[in-house]
């Protein structure tokens, strides 16, 4: 067990150097210079001035050269200085990554909790009206873009209705604190979430009902009902087990993705967490800052897969912590 | 009595090929007595049981009749009585150890929920009882096998634990659905065996599907014989199997192969067709940066010649290491030593193009003519891929593809039908004419017949001789049925544990077994006194 978890770190660690390379040739394989967009936002646009930002910067050494000290801060666990915003990467990553991780954390939370709780529904009454409603409902979620069905919300619960905050992260300048200042920022935090949510509970709903129904023709189903149990206790405790694993599995590829998933739903709901940080660097050609956001998502990425596998292992037993 | 099924009629949805799954079937259970219902796929036997579980799809409707337990008409009863005679009165064990616990739980868990469904004991109490159910089906080491999960158990492991767990609310009635199908031939015996001895200790009416005679002879009382969902004859087992009346139940146990190999003529002074020597062959799995490998011999030194129009047969249990030597033989997978050789080509030194090219001179028919075929192509594409992709010219591929199916004995229509469209026999033909379409000199067959009923395994064991006459072909034939092997084989290889234990002609083979392991197993087979008094 201790073994397997120090060979998958040291592979993830691996795969996070090989993924930091490529991201960083391909920053700078795009068009645009941090230099150009730097020197027009002083409102100097002479030569020598362009050439004075790029030595500060590091930018006019070789390719290679910029690399590996990159690389080198990175095992250091240095994510660069952010010339635009003349602060550390890390320290501007930090920041960010609460409001983040309590965004996807949340989000995540609601849309695996109602979506196998629809899932298991929707398949316990298979054919009904029941079943119907809720696939239906899952379909149009799956298939609505995140960021529609974000404008839609702000119109209909915040401008309309007014119950709940359109944007940010907490009531600016209210000076909130202790179980208000909790209370404040659950508010701003209900629209923005359950919209990443919508989509990823459509996906788990229709993965479980879709399994649930699968295990409910395997054999030891039958096996369950010649007992004599009950059929709640037969969905509960042998069906919907069995059922829940190619969804650990699917909520284990997607709990990484969520982070990205974030970008937009950040964006529109001006929530200051690392998917705002990235469109903000992305803009501004602030090339560390960029690499930097790369690197935590990846590494989020690769934490979530290990933390699927152990979780996948204490839910099945026949899976061994082989290599 | 303690159950009485009468003119019992189950409806099919309509549509289907025919009405009833079950046709105004009669019979009756008594304590203390084991009834064999015997009848081949489809013949409704199954359904009979489901039946009487209350465990019919729900596609499927009683329409008349009754089942009679202990004065109450149990087609009658109410989803809640059902769930309090289920597994209490009536209990059930399945055909397939492999799928029919559930893999996530624990094996003492399964047994302790039978009282837990019923609301018996305390949990602990639960534990306690299962542990001695456990140490009472023979378990091997019941304080682990009671933590373990089901797929740290063998099949015969799994097979006492559903075992176990029918009987933990010591039912009146107990039904076994094909249970030792799945298993080995000693492990057969042994479950027969133990299902024998529980039920006389019980007193337990036992109700035991089976499509096996062998089973039959060896375990029942009383014997129903079911055709297309309708009682064809039933009595005691002495009468139907020694003085059956009804021609199908004649027909089926002609059917059963004896073990008595026919008189043959010895082949060993032919040319060799395949040359094996010295195959080894170790499958590796895990390993890595900080882990330990497991290894797994499927086959050191095994050596074996096959003379040209001969068959020669590979018998052992499953992971004996037979479907692995095959594999080398028709070098689908590589092995780490050794040579065969076909004719004098050597199979293991060449690759690429070379190899390709030898390939059509040694064909294999599968076991599952389900999943053997490809259900999205038609069978004429099936029987002329290997042709057209060794050059040869797809009308002519395909004039000869219709030649093939009628040599099978099917109509050359059915190149244009998917598999799906044909029953198992029918696909089983498919197969070896696909097989045959290469004009190859040496056929593989691994366990074609075991997946198919006794009539139609016949008809094919039947074709394939007919085949290996006409065309001169050789053939290894692997089964773990020695009744077949006995049928169909020239000489015979006994494997066990990847190694060939004992070789010789059918004949010797079966008149004096040398190797221990050989005996055993010929003595495993079951039925032999009584089938033998039958055939």
């Amino acid at each position: 067990m201790i073994s397997f978890i120090a060979q998958r770190i040291a592979k993830a660690i691996i795969v996070l150097l090989a993924l930091v390379v490529l991201n960083f040739f391909l920053i700078r394989m795009a068009p645009g210079d941090p230099a150009v967009v730097m020197a027009g936002e002083a409102g100097a646009g002479d030569q020598l001035f362009i050439v004075q930002l790029r030595e500060k910067f590091g930018l006019d050494q070789p390719l290679p050269v910029q690399l590996f000290l990159y690389v080198k801060g990175i095992l250091s666990l240095d994510l660069g200085f952010s010339f635009r915003q003349q602060m550390p990467v890390s320290t501007l990553i930090l920041q960010r990554l609460p409001a983040t991780l309590l965004l996807t954390g949340t989000a995540f939370a609601i849309s695996l909790a109602f979506g196998i709780l629809f899932g298991a529904l929707a398949a316990r009454f298979a054919g009904t009206w029941a079943d119907t409603a809720i696939t239906v409902a899952a379909l149009i979620f799956y298939a609505t873009p995140l960021f529609w069905v974000a404008l839609m919300a702000i119109l209909l619960f915040s401008v309309a209705m007014d119950w709940l905050p359109s944007f940010g992260y907490e009531t600016v300048g209210a000076g909130y604190t202790g179980l208000t200042h909790v209370f404040d920022v659950a508010a701003h935090l209900i629209l923005p979430a359950t919209t990443i949510g919508l989509f990823f509970m459509a996906t788990y709903a229709r993965m479980t009902r879709a399994s649930m129904l699968e295990v409910g023709r395997l054999d030891f189903v039958k096996t369950a009902r010649a007992k004599g149990l009950s059929d709640t206790v037969i969905q509960r405790r042998h069906v919907l087990r069995n059922a829940l694993l190619p969804v650990v599995t699917l909520a284990g590829l997607q709990a990484g993705t969520l982070v990205g998933g974030a970008v937009l739903t950040e964006t529109v709901f001006a929530w200051p967490g690392i998917g705002r940080l990235m469109y903000e660097a992305l803009l501004q050609r602030d090339y560390n800052l960029l690499l930097g956001v790369f690197v935590v998502c990846s590494a989020m990425v690769l934490a979530f897969n290990l933390i699927t596998d152990l979780v996948y292992r204490s839910v099945d037993p026949r899976i061994e912590f082989a290599a | 009595m303690t159950v009485a099924i009468k003119n019992l009629k189950l409806a099919l949805p309509p549509g289907g090929d025919r009405a009833y799954a079950v046709d105004d079937v009669s019979f009756e259970l008594s304590a203390g007595k084991i009834l064999c219902v015997v009848g081949e796929s489809g013949s409704g036997k199954s359904m009979c049981a489901h039946a009487l579980m209350g465990l019919l799809p729900e596609t499927v409707t009683p329409e008349s009749g009754e089942i009679r337990f202990e004065g109450k008409n149990v087609l009658a009863l109410s989803p809640t009585e059902w769930l309090a005679l289920r597994g209490r009165d009536i209990a059930m064990v399945f055909q397939e150890p492999m799928t029919a616990l559930n893999p996530l739980m624990r094996i003492g868990d399964q047994i302790a929920e039978m009282f837990e469904a019923h609301g018996l004991l305390t949990p602990k109490e639960r534990r306690q009882k299962a542990l001695a159910l456990i140490r009472e089906v023979g378990l091997p080491d019941p304080e682990r096998a009671v933590r373990a999960y089901p797929h740290q158990l063998s099949g015969g492991q799994r097979q006492r634990a559903m075992i176990a767990m029918a009987l933990a609310l010591e039912p009146a009635v107990l039904v076994a659905d094909e249970p030792t199908t799945a298993l080995d031939v000693t492990t057969q015996a042994q479950i027969l065996k133990l299902i024998r001895d529980l039920q006389r200790r019980r007193n337990m009416a036992v109700m035991f599907i089976t499509h096996d005679f062998g089973v039959v002879a060896e375990i029942a009382d009383r014997v129903v014989v079911l055709q297309h969902g309708k009682v064809v004859e039933q009595g005691t087992a002495d009468d139907v199997l020694l003085r059956a009346q009804h021609p199908y139940t004649r027909a089926l146990l002609a059917a059963v192969p004896t073990l008595q190999p026919p008189q043959r003529v010895s082949l060993l002074d032919r040319s060799k067709a395949v040359e094996v020597i010295g195959l080894g062959k170790t499958y590796v799995s895990g390993g890595g940066w900080f882990r330990s490998e497991r290894r797994v011999q499927a086959a050191k030194e095994v050596s074996f010649d096959i003379f040209r129009g001969e068959t020669l047969g590979l018998v052992g249990e499953s992971g004996s290491g037979k479907s692995s030597v095959a594999r080398l033989v028709m070098r689908l997978i590589e092995p780490d030593a050794g040579t065969v050789r076909i004719g004098d080509v050597d199979l293991t030194k060449i690759g690429g193009k070379a190899l390709r090219e030898q390939r059509r001179r040694i064909q294999m028919v599968f076991q599952d003519p389900f999943a053997s075929l490809n259900p999205r192509r038609k069978v004429g594409h099936i029987i002329t891929d290997g042709p057209i992709a060794h050059g040869v010219d797809p009308a002519a591929a395909r004039k000869r593809a219709g030649e093939l199916l009628s040599l099978v004995g099917l109509n050359a229509g059915a190149m244009e039908r998917f598999p799906h469209e044909f029953s198992g026999g029918q696909r089983q033909r498919i197969g070896i004419a696909r097989a045959l379409a290469l004009d190859p000199e040496i056929l593989v067959a691994d366990e074609a017949v075991s997946a198919l009923d006794v009539s139609v395994q016949a008809q094919v064991l039947d074709l394939l001789e007919d085949l290996k006459a006409r065309l001169g072909l050789s053939m290894l034939f692997i089964t773990h049925d020695l009744r077949v092997a006995a049928q169909i084989c020239d000489r015979i290889a006994v494997m066990q544990h990847g190694t060939i234990v004992e070789l010789k002609s059918a004949s010797l083979l079966f008149a004096a077994p040398e190797h221990a392991y050989t005996r055993e197993l010929l003595s495993a087979v079951p039925g032999q006194t009584s089938s033998s008094k039958a055939a």
